[in-house]
């Protein structure tokens, strides 16, 4: 460390001198900043049914969506800052797209999207300044349930392949506890049972009563040709409730 | 003062072609022309010479039409591709959904026919996963123009494209019918067109038994009609194939989406049809 003694222009040395920070220290300070951003925004929660992926989302949004499709049988999911979450999923649907174009559709897996996402993330927890602030999930329908998977990826590219339910965004430990409490021995769940089980559970995590108006719901329904992704209006969730 | 940042917002696109064409520009359809190659070259060889290219290529036999019905609008295509006097295949499809409300069908060279309709497909797709909006009727039918316009080089090497689109505009609520020319020039129809070798024999068909307020039904007869027409004039357009059992694609857009109307529904009426000539020939 120089000494301070020339009035001001060693206090301009010692403005652009930086001072040394252990790499531990770094990447502590970059992860609290990336978690107290994820724990401000609402949370995500995906669960398998019968025929597919439940996805409700705490949004009361009906345009701004937190839940959307990437390909035929694969959906996205982002917690946390939306402007990052987004980004990320316009590269989904960029990579998806032009994967399909080059090979063919059936090639497009959400495997390789989730490396893709956990590659990114982490270069970016690494090497930018501001890490991004967001949780992402993936989830993928195939032709029989055993074919259906999850992947959740954290802010720093962790990533983690998850069965039966996932959830994410800002309260996703309680939420997956719950879930985790209600989660008997049944074999696959029908769609009225998952979307109650997951109401009750955001409950739960939030401590007040929660309505179908302010919750974003979206499926991956295997029985579906084509295009497997739908969203699920509000009069069509009342009417499955009631 | 300058928006900062707002280069990018504008060079923000939800076009999967103009993705591709800066991703992977080999892929395109106008790299088999050579990439990086200055576009100047089709300007040297004079008009006269286009134009005949152009007509002598569009020859390459098949017959698709669209039709207007009172609630939507109907397509049809033959399956025959023909190379030169051969036959080289009899049940490629040329007519395709391309999204919930909208098909195309393609005359012209087979391969970069397929290559435009798969791309197009995707195209309108990627633009729907990204803005989470379907595109516009004329929203889509200009980005098929595009579409055409960017294979100009390809023309110039005999590869022509001619699609026609068909939409349901869901917000006028009623089917419209697009033809384009090879510059990808977009002109709307009013009634029906058809495009291809058989073309001409098509349209005539229907400009004689085309009325305003033909029920689905009557529209899908008379587009199966058309292209019979057309199948026994033009030699590059197939018929229906009773020994194999090959019947052309037909497809009706209307308010609920786009529905395939089945084999054994057109093979009935196309055995109608048939049956109704012969009678009329003996």
């Amino acid at each position: 460390m120089q000494s301070v003694s020339a009035g001001a222009v060693g206090a301009r040395n010692l403005m652009s001198f930086p001072f040394y920070v252990s790499p531990e220290q770094l990447m502590q300070d970059k992860a609290e900043y990336a978690q107290k951003g994820i724990a401000r925004g609402r949370s995500i929660i995906a669960i398998e049914y019968r025929d597919g992926v439940l996805f409700v989302a705490d949004n009361p949004s009906t345009s701004l969506f937190k839940v959307s499709e990437i390909y035929d049988n694969i959906a996205f999911s982002g917690a946390g800052k939306y402007s990052e979450f987004e980004s990320l999923r316009k590269a989904g649907i960029q990579h998806a797209d032009l994967k399909g174009f080059m090979y063919s559709r059936e090639d497009v897996t959400a495997r390789a999207l989730a490396n893709g996402y956990s590659q990114t993330l982490g270069t970016i927890f690494s090497q930018e300044l501001k890490p991004f602030e967001v949780e992402i999930l993936l989830a993928q329908v195939g032709e029989s349930p055993e074919q259906t998977e999850f992947y959740r990826i954290a802010f720093d590219g962790t990533i983690f392949h998850e069965r039966r339910f996932v959830a994410i965004g800002g309260r996703s430990d309680t939420l997956a506890s719950a879930l985790r409490d209600a989660d008997g021995s049944e074999d696959r769940l029908d769609l009225k049972t998952a979307l109650t089980r997951c109401m009750k559970a955001i409950e739960t995590a939030t401590e007040q009563p929660v309505s179908l108006q302010v919750l974003e719901i979206a499926l991956l329904d295997r029985t579906r040709a084509g295009r497997k992704f739908r969203r699920m209006t509000f009069d069509d969730a009342r009417a499955l409730t009631d | 003062m300058e928006w900062m940042g707002a280069h990018r917002f504008i060079g923000q696109c939800s076009s999967f072609f103009d993705f591709l064409q800066q991703a992977k520009p080999e892929l395109t359809p106008a790299a088999r022309w050579g990439a990086g190659t200055s576009p100047s070259l089709p300007a040297q060889v004079p008009a006269d010479e286009i134009q005949r290219h152009v007509l002598t290529h569009l020859a390459h036999g098949t017959t698709v039409l669209a039709l207007k019905y009172d609630r939507g609008a109907v397509m049809v295509g033959d399956r025959r591709a023909v190379e030169g006097y051969q036959v080289a295949a009899r049940r490629l499809e040329k007519v395709f959904t391309t999204d919930c409300h909208s098909a195309i069908a393609i005359a012209g060279a087979a391969g970069p026919c397929l290559e435009m309709a798969r791309l197009f497909r995707i195209e309108l797709e990627h633009y729907e996963k990204l803005d989470g909006v379907l595109l516009s009727c004329e929203g889509k039918a200009n980005r098929l123009g595009h579409m055409v316009k960017a294979n100009w080089p390809m023309v110039m090497q005999g590869l022509v494209v001619i699609p026609l689109f068909v939409g349901f505009d869901v917000k006028q609520n009623r089917g419209r019918i697009f033809k384009y020319d090879v510059t990808g020039g977009k002109y709307e129809e009013t009634d029906y067109h058809a495009v291809g070798s058989g073309g001409k024999d098509a349209r005539v068909t229907m400009k004689e038994r085309f009325r305003k307020t033909l029920s689905e039904q009557d529209a899908v007869s008379l587009a199966l009609e058309a292209l019979l027409s057309a199948a026994e004039e033009d030699v590059g357009t197939g018929g229906p194939d009773v020994f194999r059992g090959i019947y052309p694609t037909v497809k009706c857009l209307n308010a609920l989406g786009v529905a395939d109307v089945d084999d054994d529904e057109v093979a009935r009426q196309c055995n109608r049809l048939v049956r109704a000539r012969s009678e009329r020939e003996t």
